[in-house]
């Protein structure tokens, strides 16, 4: 066992221990415990809500996943990583202002809430909640594996032993620490990236003699991996412009980030988070997959994708230094699990349970439901990655692409169009994850159609669905300065 | 009678997500265009800035910077800040 290596995660796992039990003090003295912990009584400041759009975001397949392909395909890649720039102001800018004003009058504390407060319906709410729980389990869970993996590959622990330490790590301070815990963590294992990204690039730069000689390696290896279009050629304009809905402008559509845009205390927060956020998220996924590139001449002949940051660490740096940055992607993983297991929580206590359930529930009971389900939630998932049933592998496939499908419209137009109804909404998200997995078998089957991600196509039936089963019913104006005579 | 929705904060807002779809468009226009504008030559072709092949370097290097510059001078000059409680000052009254 490497511990000099092992050290540093071992210092990251205690440190974030810590937050969630300063997390879990600080909300004794809240009024309201659902505002509190699932988002954080909206305090979040520019620094963490930065740090914690990326952290969520960024997610085992941009630290491990990403780079991997990057070493394979080339430069093309790098463009394509390049499209999530977009998220770091988009979000903001777009959901932004109105959502945190409308969201804080309707006093709603999730995505879901706002939609169930917008469109006064409970089809929305119980089609919205089901597609959180059921899509947003299996990436979870996907990333736990993910997770697992990583320990695993870096200690002589078994599979399961890695997961365990994984699960218990984050259930801890999630359970404990609800929203707040989760958002400063993220900060803090944001930052752990960024630096952690930063020194790797520069390592392999000078493990590869300068960067006009590693395009040289690159060249007379393959000179199709320093142009727009992959290792093959075959990497398309239109395909890889495709990524700005998925990865980039449709990232707004995701219950996860979205609830993001209504946890922050001010517009002065938001104003420094756009910022922030906009160079974090640009120079992180632009050096992590340059790393990518150049660890090929660096350590040529690596067959595993994932495996190509930790060995690259390895190689150009020295032990302690490594263990440093592979805490980055190990950060990257937690970061994006612990905010979807609290999402989940959160639709099936505050959209279901709250609502439908038991409304009348007091401070307490809801305390002890909220804390209860998600560490529930969280044994369930440990459970299910021990030996993962090919059912949840296969949903974590359309796990992205059909939450945005189904929400994007629903939230742009909910905010934005005085025309929206729940008509439009639910044809809306039924049309928009239907065609999604109708297009993924077919994808699979015959290749790209129209040679474009799947999601693209989606995202456009859901826009002409909305629009038309909207303007089909009754044109009844809906007016937010009028919400509360309800 | 005026237009129920007279918030003021709301017309900030809008103006916000315009200024967002419109960075987002430039964003895409100048990542698109140089990377297949340059990019699409054969290999053999391409001209190199700091070791790195042109149009990577534009579309990509340079392209990250524009963009993190547009949304500091839009934050600093555009945005303007508004209250988000009812009670305080944002009440349209």
């Amino acid at each position: 066992m490497n511990w000099a290596v092992l050290g540093p995660l071992v210092g990251l796992l205690v440190i974030i221990f810590f937050i969630g039990i300063w997390s879990s003090r600080r909300m004794n003295d809240s009024s309201s415990f659902l505002s509190d912990y699932y988002l954080g009584n909206r305090q979040l400041g520019g620094l963490v809500l930065a740090m914690t759009m990326t952290a969520t975001y960024g997610s085992s397949s941009s630290f491990l996943g990403g780079p991997g392909a990057a070493y394979d395909i080339g430069l093309g890649w790098v463009l394509l990583a390049m499209t999530q720039v977009v998220t770091g102001y988009f979000v903001l800018l777009v959901l932004g202002k109105k959502f945190a004003i409308v969201t804080r009058k309707m006093k709603s504390v999730t995505l879901i809430d706002f939609l169930k407060d917008r469109y006064q319906s409970t089809t929305v709410v119980l089609l919205s909640a089901i597609s959180v729980v059921i899509f947003l389990f299996s990436a979870m869970a996907a990333q736990w594996i993910g997770g697992a993996h990583l320990i695993e590959s870096l200690t002589d622990l078994s599979y399961t032993g890695a997961l365990f330490i994984f699960a218990v790590a984050v259930l801890i301070y999630v359970v404990i620490g609800g929203f707040r815990a989760v958002a400063v963590t993220d900060a803090m294992q944001g930052i752990i990236m960024f630096v952690g990204t930063l020194i790797l690039l520069v390592a392999v730069v000078i493990a590869g003699g300068g960067v006009q000689n590693i395009f040289n390696d690159l060249v007379s290896e393959n000179p199709n991996l320093v142009t727009p279009f992959g290792n093959d050629g075959n990497l398309s304009a239109a395909y890889v412009s495709s990524f700005w809905i998925l990865v980039g402008v449709g990232v707004i559509g995701l219950p996860q980030v979205a609830v993001r845009a209504m946890s922050y205390s001010n517009s002065r927060s938001m104003h420094r988070a756009l910022v922030i956020g906009t160079i974090v998220v640009g120079l992180i996924m632009l050096n992590m997959h340059l790393i990518g590139v150049f660890a090929r001449p660096v350590l040529p002949g690596i067959e595993v994708a994932d495996q190509v940051i930790p060995l690259i660490a390895l190689e150009t740096l020295p032990p302690w230094v490594a263990g440093i940055v592979l805490a980055a992607p190990m950060a990257a993983i937690m970061s994006t699990v612990d905010s979807l297991l609290l999402l989940v929580s959160s639709a099936v206590v505050k959209d279901i349970y709250i609502n439908y359930i038991k409304p009348d529930a007091t401070y307490k009971h809801v305390k002890k439901v909220s804390i209860g389900f998600t560490a529930i939630i969280g044994i369930i998932v440990f459970v299910m990655s021990v030996n993962p049933p090919e059912l949840l592998i296969y949903l974590n496939l359309f796990a992205f692409g059909g939450l945005e499908a189904a929400f994007i419209w629903p939230v742009v137009f909910g905010l934005y169009w005085k025309y929206a109804n729940k008509h439009g909404a639910i044809a809306s998200m039924v049309v928009g994850i239907g065609s999604y997995v109708g297009i993924h078998f077919y994808n699979t089957a015959n290749g790209a159609l129209f040679g474009v991600h799947t999601v693209t196509l989606p995202v456009l039936f859901s826009l002409i669905t909305f629009v038309g089963v909207s303007l089909l019913f009754k044109r009844e104006p809906f007016y937010f300065s009028m919400y509360q005579a309800k | 009678m005026e237009r129920p929705d007279q918030d003021w904060r709301f017309n900030i807002a809008n103006r916000d997500a315009l200024i967002g779809c419109g960075l987002a468009v430039f964003n895409f226009i100048w990542w698109y265009g140089f990377a297949y504008g340059l990019g699409s030559k054969p290999p053999e072709e391409y001209t190199y800035i700091f070791g790195f092949p042109a149009w990577f370097f534009w579309s990509c290097i340079v392209g990250v910077f524009i963009i993190i510059f547009l949304v500091m001078i839009v934050t600093k000059f555009f945005l303007k800040e508004v209250p988000f409680d009812e009670d305080e000052e944002g009440n349209p009254s």
